[in-house]
């Protein structure tokens, strides 16, 4: 036991002695959580439209001057013929044309019926869509302006109410999904990459014939990053909490038991990989482009889950990111107890379970 | 100049020699590509949704039919209660429920309008908002039809005035997300290879001494530095290759633009990656070090990088901030070549600034390499 | 014989790290064709100095040249007329024999007959026609060090810098690469060495010794271990160390 201890020890050396990672290891999150807290939204704000007024009456600028004040757009440019979209998308200069009909005002009073034209650049859909989305409920609004003198039989009237995030903000998105990605990249790389370069210097072998048993050698090396990934995680409820007024409905204690959970679920994934990679390179080659991209885009941190084709979400069940946001984003935002996210937590246990089988077997293998 | 092929030839038959590594650089990235762009969708389906029906009269059972019809909402649950719904909401069962109350038909006649609860998980927030909009306007649907149909007509309904609003979706009429994503995926590829690559890269050096070996010999700084970053800029404007190909063929992405054109202003974007790398080794001791900067940065970028959220809708200073993402010119660029077809005069802005970019990066870097310490 | 003269001359050279003197104010010079060993323990700062000599770091105070360049500002010329062996061996561990040869030799500037030719003596010398296309990771850790320091030799430099280049290997082993060096020398080369046994020692022509930073002895083995009343250069640094 003493010898163990003094493993750990050392391991703990190596880490705190080296200040650059040190300082990405804390730094980072604190970066990260700070700039998508206030930087990263869904929501679209200032994007630049032009106008193509055909009509140029009273009842066009109307509408025109109930854009120009919405803080979704900025009227950036007005032009005379329909010749000239093609170049100012081509610049990007703008996402989106509105095109007036002729005798737009007329139309409208006369015939009951008028017509705009959205006209967007639909290369990013998703901004295509909500740009559509929003100026057609201006334009209803406006048209519900004109029609209020005259009764409107038998309304049914939606009251939607927004659970868990009245005010639709996005950071409350984006924490969970934040807290995930670093947890599961800075213990999973990390572990790779310490047990791999015991590899690389030879020191290995020397563990590995020590009287510590291979057990406590891997453990030992982990311990620390358990320590290191908490502080991080505790900084990161701080931060969201704070700055940016994240509510944690739930248990704390809870929280801490499942972020302890899926960091240790984190780090047997590193020593999967360390495994099966014979040079830190590898190893960290791994763990960053192997693991980056899938655990942002399939973990559901950004698109929704249920959107993606079949197959896709048969495949994100086995991200364990997937089931620990699900947890974060329960305990924090609905206040769930452990009954709600038994399920996920269980799931994350047996995950641990299965790569540190993994581990252990393929090393039995080598010692052989 | 030969000197630095002596270089190149070395750089070159250590990458292909490294198997580990091979498949790391070619087979994943192109596994991603294909797998992961099938993920990135903002598209809202398969929505789960629940009821509660205290009424059960023929017009709320209408308005369930509506919702049931509708290819965007999955009809799950119907809920006896309203802690019920909310309850499973709290378990993630139902994205949204509706919540009619008794007496519904009864009071929306007498009263001529009724409310209605729409109960959305809006964690995430902008799904919610569209989740909103697609029941409010299911509901609205269902007010005229009420009107025209059930109800006697009214005189008056004829006379309400409409603005129809015409949606034109240019470039991508069937809004697919994929016509969207794959090209930014791939800059995403291209960028992370490059940069982990030439980072580590030199760094090794150090770790296992060769570099000493090298300062000790008369090389030249701009030599050594040419011949080893030019191996990387070939893998990346292979990847380049290999991703569009498969752009093309798997995911029939346009090609508008001219290629040419691309490949040109990729071979500068690459520089500034490669700079980049370089500059981090320049201060890092050990490849864990590099690796981590290399991360610290390319997290931030990727993700302020109007791949997934829009650059508009940033504050001020964030949009200052991402001047300073060479991603964010990348992902710009090769969307409007592509997609747009784009020229070069359209271009020029951005490529100006990435050219730029690509001097003071490259410039620093050689400059804070130091043969002699 | 002609007077043979200086190619290292070395007045009060120091290296500071903060207020610690890694080398404090050493002075000596080496002949043409000698072999000059510079011993010391491991920490006294005998890498240190010799990082000044061939260039790769700048002193922070005093004098030196090396083949005639001085190591301030001329650090480029100087590397073109000497050699390295890095204590690490610094050879390329996942290219082959061949490989190795060629891309140093290419570095040299060397063109591709002169690059053939050499590398043909090379193999011949050192027995490896069985390995030229093995990996050099392959190769026993006497071998790897003996092509390290012919690949050293390569670009037929005036003087050549060995960095305990002869660790970790068995005696019989180390004697065949002093044969190496003695051939070298012979060829007028001049050989700059450092180590911390002793007893090769007894090969260089003349030694120094540093102790913290600082020269405490500096002339031939035979006349070191009269003065110190000793047998072996092992005991006159025994007796040095301990002050």
């Amino acid at each position: 036991m003493k010898r163990f201890v003094g493993f750990v020890r050392k391991e703990f050396y190596h880490i705190f002695r080296d200040r650059r990672s040190l300082f990405i290891l804390f730094g980072m999150p604190i970066a990260q959580i700070l700039l998508f807290g206030f930087a990263i939204t869904n929501e679209i704000n200032n994007v630049d439209i032009a106008i193509l007024d055909q009509a140029n009456d009273v009842t066009s600028k109307e509408i025109i001057n109930k854009i120009a004040s919405s803080k979704h757009f900025s009227i950036v440019d007005i032009i005379q013929q329909e010749s000239s979209i093609e170049s100012i998308f081509k610049k990007g200069k703008v996402k989106a044309v509105l095109q007036f009909e002729n005798n737009f005002g007329s139309n409208l009073i006369k015939e009951k019926q008028a017509t705009v034209q959205i006209l967007t650049d639909a290369t990013d859909p998703n901004m295509a869509n909500t740009i559509n989305n929003y100026i057609t409920s201006i334009l209803k609004n406006y048209q519900q302006e004109l029609n209020n003198t005259v009764s409107v039989d038998y309304q049914i009237v939606p009251q939607s109410r927004m659970v868990y995030n009245a005010e639709l903000k996005s950071v409350y998105m984006f924490v969970p999904g934040v807290m995930t990605v670093i947890l599961m990249l800075v213990s999973a790389m990390m572990t790779s990459i310490s047990i791999t370069r015991e590899k690389e210097q030879g020191t290995m072998e020397i563990l590995l014939v020590s009287p510590l048993k291979p057990f406590q050698v891997i453990v030992g090396k982990v311990f620390p990053y358990i320590f290191l990934s908490v502080i991080n995680a505790v900084v990161i409820v701080l931060l969201s909490i704070f700055i940016f007024n994240v509510p944690v409905k739930g248990s704390l204690f809870l929280l801490g038991f499942e972020s302890i959970l899926f960091i240790i679920t984190s780090l047997a994934l590193g020593i999967l990989i360390s495994t099966i990679s014979a040079t830190q390179q590898t190893a960290m080659m791994i763990s960053l482009m192997g693991l980056m991209l899938p655990t942002i885009l399939l973990s559901g941190f950004i698109f929704p889950i249920s959107s993606m084709p079949m197959p896709l979400q048969v495949i994100s069940n086995i991200i364990p990111a997937k089931w620990f946001i699900i947890i974060v984003k329960g305990i924090m935002l609905k206040g769930v107890g452990i009954g709600f996210i038994l399920k996920e937590t269980l799931i994350l246990f047996a995950m641990t379970l299965v790569f540190m089988g993994i581990s252990v077997k393929k090393y039995k293998i080598r010692l052989e | 100049m030969k000197i630095i092929l002596y270089i190149i030839r070395k750089e070159f038959k250590q990458i292909f020699r490294n198997k580990g590594m091979l498949p790391i650089i070619f087979i994943l990235p192109v596994l991603q590509l294909v797998i992961l762009s099938n993920a990135a969708t903002y598209e809202i389906k398969n929505i789960s949704f629940g009821y509660v029906d205290a009424d059960n009269s023929s017009i709320s059972r209408g308005l369930i039919e509506r919702f049931e019809a509708s290819t965007y909402f999955n009809v799950t649950e119907k809920f006896s209660s309203q802690k019920e719904a909310s309850s499973a909401m709290q378990e993630g069962r139902v994205d949204v429920y509706l919540s009619i109350p008794t007496h519904f038909e009864r009071d929306l006649q007498k009263n001529k309008r009724n409310d209605i609860g729409v109960f959305i998980d809006a964690i995430d927030g902008s799904a919610a908002g569209v989740i909103n909009v697609y029941a409010t306007q299911i509901i609205q649907n269902y007010n005229k039809h009420i009107a025209t149909d059930l109800i006697q007509v009214s005189d008056s309904v004829q006379q309400l005035s409409s603005i129809d609003s015409i949606p034109l979706f240019w470039y991508n009429e069937t809004l697919n997300y994929k016509t969207f994503m794959v090209p930014g995926i791939l800059v995403l590829l291209v960028t992370m290879i490059t940069l982990f690559l030439s980072g580590m890269n030199i760094v090794r050096e150090k770790e296992i001494g060769t570099l000493e070996q090298i300062n000790v010999t008369p090389i030249k700084k701009h030599q050594f530095i040419i011949g080893k970053l030019f191996p990387f800029w070939v893998l990346g404007m292979g990847l380049l290759t290999i991703g569009l190909i498969l752009a093309k063929v798997i995911f029939n992405v346009p090609m508008l633009g001219n290629l040419l054109l691309l490949y040109g202003y990729t071979s500068v974007y690459i520089l500034v990656i490669l700079g980049m790398g370089l500059f981090i080794s320049n201060f890092t001791d050990t490849q864990q070090q590099a690796m981590f900067i290399a991360w610290f940065f390319i997290v931030i970028f990727i993700l302020m990088s109007g791949l997934f959220t829009p650059i508009e809708s940033m504050p001020k200073w964030a949009q200052i901030l991402t001047e300073f993402n060479p991603i964010k010119y990348f992902v710009e660029i090769i969307r409007m070549v592509m997609l747009k077809g784009s020229g070069f005069t359209d271009i020029f802005p951005l490529a100006i600034k990435t050219l730029a970019y690509a001097i003071v990066m490259n410039g620093l870097a050689v400059w804070s390499y130091k043969k002699t310490s | 014989m002609m007077k043979a003269q200086n190619v290292i001359e070395v007045e009060n050279l120091s290296k500071l790290f903060g207020d610690f003197a890694a080398v404090n104010q050493i002075c000596f010079h080496v002949k043409a064709g000698e072999i000059f060993g510079f011993l010391g323990a491991n920490g006294a700062g005998k890498t240190t100095a010799m990082k000044m000599l061939i260039g790769i770091s700048s002193p922070s105070s005093g004098k030196a040249t090396v083949a005639g360049f001085d190591v301030y500002k001329q650090t480029e010329s100087i590397k073109k007329n000497i050699g390295y062996m890095s204590q690490k061996f610094a050879l390329y561990d996942d290219l082959t024999v061949k490989e190795n040869i060629t891309f140093f030799g290419g570095i040299y500037g060397l063109s591709k007959k002169k690059i053939d030719q050499k590398r043909c003596e090379l193999v011949e010398e050192l027995g490896l026609q069985e390995v030229t296309n093995s990996l050099v990771a392959s190769l026993p850790l006497g071998w790897k060090q003996k092509l390290a320091f012919s690949v050293s030799l390569l670009h037929e430099p005036k003087i050549v810098f060995l960095d305990e280049p002869t660790g970790g290997v068995d005696p019989i082993t180390r004697r065949q690469f002093w044969e190496l060096i003695y051939k070298a020398a012979h060829n007028g080369t001049t050989i700059f060495v450092t180590t911390h046994y002793m007893d090769e020692a007894e090969y260089c022509d003349r030694v120094s010794i540093m102790v913290n930073g600082k020269i405490e002895a500096l002339d031939t083995p035979k006349k070191l271990k009269e003065q110190y009343k000793t047998d072996t250069m092992n005991d006159v640094f025994l007796k040095l160390a301990r002050g």
